[in-house]
């Protein structure tokens, strides 16, 4: 969640909330921010901690591990009408990518202002695509793979 | 949202049921809680849940944020490594 937390310029320019999640009750968040996560990030971690003791919201979200009791690293990117776009789900023993979330989110926000879609690999500036059929079988034309 | 407001003892109510869940929905254990189930594309089910935020305890709605792009982060605990 540091990871998460170090990005927390770019991700507010970008207007996303974000709001973790974890089996841990509220008050050992407290402790956790108070004892560790402020000296990792100045002003700690800057977003809501939320509890899911139990993990009945990590089960509806398929996330929950009941044999540890423990949510796993899900991450759901949730759009303005509460629309899930994209969802991610790694076991505990890897961390994620926050560049990868931050790609995602522009693509998403892109296609939402525009309705062009955006290919393989696509980052702001890139290459997107309008669809409609004068497309169909002319994708090589505007684009290739590593463009 | 407004100011964290001192609410150690509110309890949360964790999944938000939108609609009556069916008669055979109902018999099923807790842990399916009723059908409801994120899915790609679909909306994001809503829940209630305690939540530390700038010093204090609130209860935190996900549909408080309609309106706004919310990444969902899930991690397995506090003080773990990765």
């Amino acid at each position: 969640m540091a990871a998460v937390a170090a990005q927390a310029d770019t991700l507010n320019k970008l207007g996303v909330q974000i709001l973790s999640v974890s089996t841990d009750s509220r008050f050992t968040h407290k402790i956790w921010q108070e004892e560790e996560l402020t000296k990792m990030l100045p002003g700690g971690f800057p977003y809501p901690m939320l509890s899911d003791q139990g993990g009945r919201i990590g089960t509806i979200y398929g996330v929950y591990e009941e044999a540890a009791g423990v949510d796993f690293r899900g991450r759901f990117i949730i759009d303005p009408d509460g629309k899930i776009q994209a969802m991610e789900i790694l076991t505990p023993e890897v961390g994620r990518e926050v560049k990868e979330l931050i790609r995602q989110v522009q693509a998403y926000q892109h296609v939402r202002a525009t309705g062009e879609v955006t290919p393989a690999g696509w980052t702001p500036g890139k290459t997107t695509l309008k669809p409609g059929p004068a497309l169909v079988g002319k994708v090589w034309e505007v684009w290739k793979p590593g463009a | 949202m407004g100011k964290p407001v001192d609410g150690c003892v509110t309890p949360a109510q964790g999944p938000i049921q939108t609609s009556e869940p069916a008669a055979e929905m109902m018999q099923q254990s807790v842990k399916e809680v009723a059908g409801m189930r994120a899915r790609v594309g679909q909306e994001a089910p809503d829940f209630e849940a305690n939540a530390y935020y700038q010093g204090g305890f609130k209860n935190i709605k996900l549909s408080d944020y309609r309106g706004k792009w919310v990444v969902l982060c899930f991690y397995p605990g506090d003080f773990t490594f990765v």
